[in-house]
């Protein structure tokens, strides 16, 4: 009897469990109280994975990333900046090895110009000098040659009025018509 | 003409709220706190893409990153210039949890809308959870690290001494409200998108049924298309609007003062 009764308030009970169950599959299964624990207790799980998985393997992987990355650009832009600092005074010793080697060359120029003219200048006096001796010899010697005509002249000069002296049938003294052809040729 | 209208009825049904129930994966027992059950799969599901995502994709630990390493670190890059700039440098301790919060939803929502999908996401329960560890999170971080302090940021002092009690209660009652303004928008926006959808598509297959079919049924697969295209930008949105509100709380929680 006892347990009876007890059975029938059991299926009194499962009837009215059963009923409320429709009932609530009919609303919005948001609202559905009974699926709460599930969903709760499997959304901490799934967080807290979650949050492993991040914190152990993916967080500390990609910050390393992207240190490393950082690390690598800054690196690479210090090494482009000593490169363009290195060709820069690369360039700066170049300019400065040119405009020597320009000075050096414009004071050999010169001192080989100067040694040049020097030269010149020597070779220059020593042919004055040899042309001034040559047209004094050359002087001396046409000088000579006048004289040597001007004698050669008073001789001939002498000899033909011996000459025409005797012709003539004069007794020619030779003394008396030198002195006559020489005090003609004085005046 | 009796029977097709008997069919008619049997074929269109509608049980938009259908996809939302959760079931056990095994049998059809009840379900206790431990079942595993669409909700559960769904969720490994999202461990598993984030796994994917996060630790095989950034195996390579390259310099010049691959394709899947680019995508872990744009999401990374991404939340952490978030809480950066909206919660402060302080912040960024708590960045983990942050981090773990919008892969999950951003991961929940997608995953939700492929088909025979369920979206954990579109429940206030899951929501919930999130937001009362959020509001839980914060309220006792602001009173730890600003102690009574943590006060002021109800003290509104820059009103009028006169309207600082009335802005005070506002304040509070505001503050109270931030849990479910945060759970119901994002369950809210999950579960009315996929809804509708439900409710085009369950209108899809009358052109089986009945000669209005003719005009109804393209209508409907196009509805379906449009609402998929601004699912999937809610998806995003929803995700993103969590997490950025997270941060929100966060500053409060460092910085009361107003």
């Amino acid at each position: 009897m006892a347990s009876e009764t007890q059975n029938t308030a059991h299926a009194a009970a499962d009837a009215a469990q059963g009923a409320a169950h429709t009932a609530q599959k009919a609303g919005m299964p948001q609202l559905d109280f009974s699926s709460y624990p599930n969903q709760i207790f499997w959304l901490v799980v799934a967080l807290v994975a979650i949050y492993w998985l991040l914190t152990r393997i993916a967080l500390p992987r990609i910050e390393a990333v992207l240190a490393d990355r950082q690390g690598t650009i800054a690196g690479d832009i210090a090494a482009a900046e000593d490169f363009k600092r290195k060709a820069e005074e690369a360039e700066a010793a170049y300019e400065k090895a040119l405009a020597e080697a320009r000075a050096q060359a414009q004071k050999i120029a010169g001192e080989t110009k100067a040694e040049i003219q020097k030269d010149l200048d020597a070779a220059i006096a020593k042919a004055d000098a040899e042309i001034a001796a040559r047209s004094a010899e050359s002087e001396a010697r046409i000088a000579e040659i006048r004289d040597g005509a001007l004698a050669a002249v008073d001789q001939v000069a002498k000899d033909t009025a011996g000459e025409i002296v005797a012709a003539l049938g004069g007794n020619s003294d030779a003394s008396a018509v030198n002195a006559a052809v020489e005090q003609r040729l004085k005046g | 003409m009796a029977t097709l209208e008997q069919e008619m009825r049997s074929e269109l049904t509608f049980h938009p709220m259908d996809q939302f129930i959760v079931k056990p994966l095994f049998g059809d027992g009840p379900v206790h706190w431990y079942t595993p059950t669409n909700a559960t799969l769904w969720m490994a599901i999202a461990v598993l893409a984030i796994f994917f995502m996060l630790v095989i994709g950034t195996r390579g630990r390259a310099v010049v990153p691959s394709r899947a390493q680019s995508i872990a670190e744009l999401s990374y890059g991404f939340i952490h210039k978030m809480v950066e700039d909206v919660a402060g440098k302080d912040a960024l301790k708590f960045f983990p949890y942050i981090f773990t919060v919008f892969l999950f939803i951003v991961f929940s929502n997608f995953l939700g809308l492929l088909p025979r999908g369920f979206t954990t996401t579109s429940h206030i329960a899951v929501t919930g959870l999130l937001a009362i560890a959020v509001f839980v999170a914060v309220t006792v971080i602001g009173f730890v690290k600003n102690g009574a302090g943590f006060l002021s940021l109800f003290w509104v002092a820059s009103a009028p001494l006169a309207l600082r009690p009335i802005l005070a209660i506002i304040e509070i009652i505001s503050y109270f409200v931030r849990p479910v303004s945060h759970s119901i928008r994002l369950a809210g926006n999950m579960m009315a998108g996929h809804a509708v959808m439900k409710v085009f598509a369950a209108f899809a297959p009358l052109i089986l049924f009945s000669g209005v079919g003719i005009a109804v049924t393209p209508l409907s697969i196009l509805a379906i298309t449009a609402m998929y295209g601004l699912e999937v930008l809610v998806a995003f949105i929803q995700a993103y609007v969590f997490t950025i509100l997270t941060c929100v709380y966060l500053r409060d929680a460092l910085h009361p003062a107003h």
